[in-house]
């Protein structure tokens, strides 16, 4: 668990990070977003203290960071940027182990910590194990970047726009195999981003932060559909907002669960939106929806996509 | 420039072991060239310096360079590195007007000044030539330490390494190319400079050089002068396949 208490920073007269609080809770997925000079990226730094607080308290499960070795506590974290800052040195493997080796690990142990993480990160260790950075696309040194980052089972994962610099199909694949690996270890994550659709699509939850103060911090179905101020709104956008909207509901929350109905099935937890797209693809109006293990769990209907519920429709009215 | 591997190359091509050849022909069999020098230089009494073997000077001239290049790598590397590190930026300006000035500072006046405190011998030349070494490698660490990407230096922060885990691992390793190159010029031109030192007692190979100009052989002179510049092309092309080693990652 992460803890900010009225956490305050300057530099020199301006105030980058203005009085925050926030709980960010054991193995929760949390997105920092915000415009470009808006202390997201100082919030995100200021938990490994890459930043020092002026003011206020920064605990991890309950103990003031302000206590701690920097370095110590560094170790605990895994820590990802935009530019990778892979050590162009090292090959792939050395780059790894880098936290493992800090800690001391054995060897053997190190060895087999980096094949594990090659194989999470589809990068294919006989291949990837011995090359130097340089010999990387962006998006495997980014993969490697993650991995490093992971190596030393960390509890918190702190990222700062780790995709933003990658292609649209890298950056899609990359977010799909970070929440996959999210959901698998359960590690508590700080995602700094500047993208709204990465935000809703990755956060469990999203604080929105302008001006050094945190704005709104809400789920997303509520970021999208109680927007606490107009930038807020602003960041979300009208574009396409109701494929938005349907983005963070998934097809198992709509389905009408006592009937049945012919066809290829939808998972449910597939996202409405694509349900939609597939039910243009095939010219149906209709669904039939599974749960995890494969069992018949009711039918979507076209119309359920746009039954009103709480918040349906773009807060403040049409244009 | 010349890769690092051990793969069996022509030896024609290969500078480092072909100016050895030289270098090693040249000190130990400079003796047997004095007929060639008596017919080149009818007029002259001696064609051949004797009064030293040139392999005494050859070794003595490398141990001078070597001492003082050291000293400057020392010296010059620490102070390099101390004013890269957050408590010593404040001195960085001074430690480079300090350094420009070793360097305009010409070796001869550097010798003139010396010898009145330390009298003759190779002392003076080592503290001439150790001052002269010291902007190169001074300029050069700081630079290369400068050119270490933020990212990697961001990433080494997060990731939990220590100020002396960053240096070594990370920064020193990331800086030795630029570091090198500034130790390869300061050592090259020790390598010239050294000959003057000469004048002030140091036994070098500048001592046929100094010999003959003052008595008008010039066959002293071009002896001196042949082994210095052999010396010269050995530890260039020595330093160039070191410099190749140092960055082998980068040419996978």
């Amino acid at each position: 668990m992460i803890e900010f208490e009225r956490v305050i920073k300057h530099f020199g007269s301006w105030t980058a990070v203005d009085a925050v609080s926030f709980t960010v809770a054991e193995g929760e997925f949390r997105v920092l977003i915000g415009p470009s000079g808006s202390g997201k990226s100082t919030v995100l730094r200021m938990i490994n203290r890459l930043i020092p607080a002026d003011e206020g308290a920064i605990r991890i499960d309950g103990e003031d960071i302000a206590s701690l070795k920097p370095e110590e506590l560094r170790r605990r974290m895994g820590y990802v940027i935009q530019s990778v800052g892979l050590f162009p040195h090292w090959t792939v493997e050395r780059n790894i182990a880098t936290v493992p080796g800090l800690l001391g690990w054995p060897k053997a142990r190190i060895r087999d910590r980096v094949t594990e993480l090659l194989e999470l990160l589809n990068l294919d260790p006989r291949r990837y194990r011995g090359a130097y950075p340089h010999q990387l696309s962006g998006g495997q040194q980014q993969r490697v970047g993650v991995a490093r980052a992971l190596a030393a089972e960390p509890r918190i994962l702190l990222m700062d726009e780790p995709f933003s610099a990658l292609d649209p199909i890298t950056r899609a694949s990359l977010q799909t195999e970070l929440s996959a690996i999210h959901r698998r270890t359960g590690t508590t994550v700080v995602f700094v981003t500047h993208d709204m659709d990465e935000a809703l699509r990755l956060g469990d939850s999203i604080a929105v932060m302008d001006h050094g103060r945190l704005i709104q911090c809400a789920t997303p179905l509520d970021i999208l559909t109680r927007p606490a101020s107009p930038l807020v709104r602003d960041l979300v956008g009208r574009e396409e907002w109701g494929l938005k909207r349907l983005a963070v509901e998934t097809v198992g929350d709509r389905a009408r669960r006592q009937e049945s109905v012919t066809g290829e099935p939808l998972a449910a937890e597939t996202p409405l939106h694509r349900a939609l797209s597939e039910m243009v693809a095939r010219g149906t109006e209709r669904l039939p929806v599974v749960d995890g293990d494969g069992r018949p769990a009711g039918v979507l209907h076209l119309s359920d996509l746009v039954r009103p519920t709480s918040g349906g429709t773009v807060p403040g009215g049409t244009v | 420039m010349t890769g690092a591997g051990m793969a069996p190359r022509d030896f024609l091509t290969d500078r480092l072991m072909l100016g050895l050849v030289v270098l090693v022909a040249l000190v130990l069999g400079m003796p047997s060239l004095k007929p060639l020098f008596a017919t080149l230089f009818p007029r002259l009494d001696r064609p051949l310096y004797e009064a030293e073997s040139f392999v005494s000077l050859t070794l003595d001239h490398m141990a001078l360079v070597g001492a003082s290049s050291l000293a400057a790598i020392l010296l010059g590397g620490g102070a390099g590195i101390a004013v890269t590190r957050p408590w010593g930026r404040e001195f960085r300006g001074l430690l480079e007007t300090v350094a420009t000035m070793g360097q305009t500072f010409p070796p001869v006046a550097v010798l003139a000044l010396a010898v009145p405190v330390m009298g003759f011998g190779p002392e003076p030349a080592l503290i001439a030539l150790t001052l002269y070494a010291l902007l190169p490698v001074v300029e050069n660490t700081v630079a290369g330490l400068d050119g270490v990407p933020p990212p990697v230096l961001d990433s080494a922060r997060g990731l939990g390494m220590g100020p002396t885990e960053m240096l070594f691992r990370v920064e020193l390793p990331l800086a030795a190319p630029v570091i090198l190159a500034g130790i390869r010029t300061a050592v090259i031109v020790n390598v010239g400079t050294a000959a003057i030192a000469s004048t002030v007692g140091a036994k070098t190979l500048g001592l046929p050089i100094i010999v003959g100009l003052n008595g008008s052989n010039q066959a002293y002179v071009i002896q001196g002068a042949l082994i210095v510049a052999a010396l010269a092309v050995v530890i260039d092309a020595g330093f160039d396949r070191l410099a190749g080693w140092l960055t082998r990652w980068s040419q996978r």
